[in-house]
């Protein structure tokens, strides 16, 4: 099927959420979600445990099915799309990195960050072994190749799963979590690197978290998910939120479970 | 400290409840509460408490407490949400403050009413029913994964599959060159037992050297494949659902399905192929060391000549029993790789799910090659071989 019915366009949104219902047999887990992303920000999905988060990611990428709704890429109804039509797409503009790092633990590095090059990049194995270690080097882990996922730490972990998502250059990186179980400084870094990719690539950045300091550090844009009313309750900009939302979950949230504070004024 | 002597000798922890004259309830606590001794009974006091007229509340005096860990404070969060459901206020103004404190933290979130889960028993016609509809649902699940395996090995044959012939050279490493020293044992073994069987028998008729006959026919036919198969099973198949259990868990899985590449293609085909090519080899290889087996038996107890041996093997050998076992074990690696991928595939989210994996890969195994063994006994034997 290569007609897609053609959705209500708005000006430079990448990614458009629509009504999404996600549910797990009959346990509605969120409903009436509808989002806009630009393209080249770095948007945050928020909430407490339990909300949702990762499930939304989940499903934006195509391992949960909604129940109801759509999500756009660009013209691309990526709801309505077949499994292969969506495995090229994925392939094509998406680098995703999980919560764990998801490294296949079999491979070196090296090897992690080769697989989807030899598979759909048709460079030579030269040319496949500088790009190689050009992602390597980008999130400082040159010299690296050689070693397995599991003889390196958490936070190397998830930076080598953060070359391996941009191996093949995409246009949306999609981040579960990035800083989970990283201390404060690696994930200050991670932070940094985030942003410094998301210039240099000129990529639409979409991050699941709940911490604080990465969320006000980096995002320009997101939305806050809430599991008693099981939808979103906020979107924009997390500082702008913080300072002038007048949810007392949104400003609970962002302030720690405090009142609103002078930190944002 | 005046009660220095009290703490050194613990005191039964009692209490004591009677109604005072403004209507109040007063519950006096004495005593160590650190479990060492039996708690007194909530029982009684509950029952004086929700007799009516029902007291204004109940003030709790614990000044006679001497040591108290959490024994104490679950006794009184206890009291405390029975005299909730009687309405009755409770008056903590006499705890100690670490009570005190533990109990307002305790109290500081309502409970969720609708999170208690519930553990009624079903019914006999609904247990059932729900063990039929799990059952129906592993069929389909079963039926699905092996429509994946089919069209993966179609893409396979046809070049367009993401599987590489390296994971598959690999796997073979791995499933048979790998198993070949436990292989040689139990095949030996099992050729030693059937020549034990045989003799016993055979003996008495002098007829000693059909054990070569028996041994040959017993381990090419039947007992070469399916040890092969069950050793595969424990050893290989398990290690599968292990390996795909804990990738699931780590969403290695769901990192490759992202990428665009087929985890069915890319983990499950070369695995189950892998198990296809070597088990043939593995059961040729098992048939020879289960024949040496026997052969150890007849020379060293039946004292047959290893010549005599090795011309009446010869003589029982024929091609179509040879040819039978070999197919059987390509069958049976086939069996053995598709239910420890499939239940690697299965896998929940925990450790422990990857366990139960591991279990379910090897039970299946065993149960579908014993299926299959019984079914090709019953069709060679309606076509006449």
């Amino acid at each position: 099927m290569a007609e897609q019915t053609p959705a209500p366009r708005e000006r430079d949104s990448h990614i458009r959420v629509r009504n999404l219902t996600i549910a797990f047999g009959s346990y509605v887990l969120m409903h009436d979600v509808s989002f806009d992303v630009h393209r080249g920000d770095i948007f945050v999905i928020m909430g407490g445990s339990g909300c949702g988060k990762s499930t939304l990611l989940r499903t934006m990428v195509g391992l949960k099915e909604p129940a109801k709704g759509d999500i756009y890429y660009g013209d691309f109804n990526f709801t309505a799309a077949t499994e292969e039509q969506r495995g090229a797409f994925l392939r094509r503009s998406c680098g995703i990195s999980y919560q764990g790092g998801a490294l296949w633990s079999s491979m070196t590095l090296a090897e992690n960050v080769a697989l989807p090059l030899t598979e759909f990049s048709g460079y030579s194995a030269a040319e496949i072994r500088r790009q190689v270690s050009l992602k390597l080097a980008l999130v400082g882990l040159r010299g690296f190749e050689d070693y397995y996922p599991s003889q390196i730490s958490g936070g190397m972990q998830k930076r080598a799963a953060l070359a391996r998502a941009m191996a093949l250059d995409p246009e949306i990186l999609f981040f579960d979590e990035p800083s989970a179980g990283l201390d404060p400084i690696s994930s200050y870094r991670l932070d940094r690197l985030i942003l410094e990719l998301r210039h240099s690539l000129q990529a639409t950045v979409m991050i699941v978290t709940h911490e604080l300091p990465s969320i006000f550090a980096i995002a320009n844009n997101g939305i806050m998910l809430d599991a008693e009313t099981r939808t979103m309750i906020a979107q924009g900009d997390p500082k702008v939120l913080a300072a002038t939302s007048k949810d007392p979950k949104v400003i609970e949230f962002l302030n720690r479970g405090q009142e609103r504070t002078q930190r944002h004024a | 400290m005046a009660n220095g002597e009290a703490q050194a000798v613990p005191q039964e922890p009692r209490a004591a409840g009677q109604r005072t004259t403004g209507g109040a309830y007063a519950i006096s606590l004495s005593g160590d509460w650190t479990g060492k001794f039996p708690l007194p009974q909530l029982g009684s006091l509950l029952e004086e408490i929700s007799r009516p007229p029902r007291p204004s509340k109940v003030v709790l005096d614990a000044r006679g407490v001497g040591a108290w860990n959490s024994s104490f404070v679950g006794y009184i969060f206890d009291l405390q949400t029975h005299c909730t459901e009687f309405q009755v206020a409770v008056e903590r103004n006499l705890l100690p403050d670490g009570v005190a404190r533990l109990i307002a933290l305790a109290d500081a979130v309502p409970e969720k009413t609708d999170a208690r889960v519930s553990h009624a028993r079903d019914g006999f016609f609904a247990g059932l029913g729900k063990k039929t509809i799990a059952a129906v649902d592993a069929a389909a699940m079963l039926f699905d994964f092996l429509g994946l395996l089919s069209i993966a090995f179609g893409r396979f044959v046809s070049g367009r599959a993401r599987t590489r012939i390296a994971d598959v050279f690999e796997q073979m490493q791995a499933c048979g060159a790998d198993a070949l020293p436990i292989v040689s044992l139990i095949s030996f073994l099992v050729g030693v037992i059937l020549a034990f069987m045989g003799a016993v028998e055979l003996e008495r008729f002098g007829a000693s050297i059909y054990v070569a006959d028996l041994v040959a026919i017993g381990m090419l036919r039947e007992m070469g494949a399916m040890m092969t198969a069950i050793i595969m099973a424990g050893r290989t198949g398990a290690s599968f659902a292990a390996q795909l259990g804990s990738m699931k868990v780590a969403q290695e899985i769901d990192a490759l399905s992202t990428m665009g590449i087929s985890p069915v293609e890319f983990l499950c085909l070369p695995r189950v192929l892998a198990l296809c090519l070597m088990m043939p080899i593995l059961c040729i290889y098992s048939d020879l060391l289960g024949i040496a087996g026997g052969a150890f038996i007849g020379s060293v107890m039946l004292h047959v000549a290893p010549r005599a041996y090795f011309h009446e093997t010869m003589s029982a050998f024929t091609m179509s029993d040879f040819t039978i076992g070999v197919v059987k074990a390509a069958i049976y690696g086939v069996l053995v790789g598709f239910a420890g991928c499939l239940r690697g595939f299965e896998c929940g989210n925990s450790s422990s799910a990857v366990g139960y994996a591991t279990t379910s890969a090897v039970v299946t195994s065993i149960v579908m090659i014993v299926v299959a063994c019984g079914i090709s006994a019953f069709i060679l034997n309606l076509v006449g071989i």
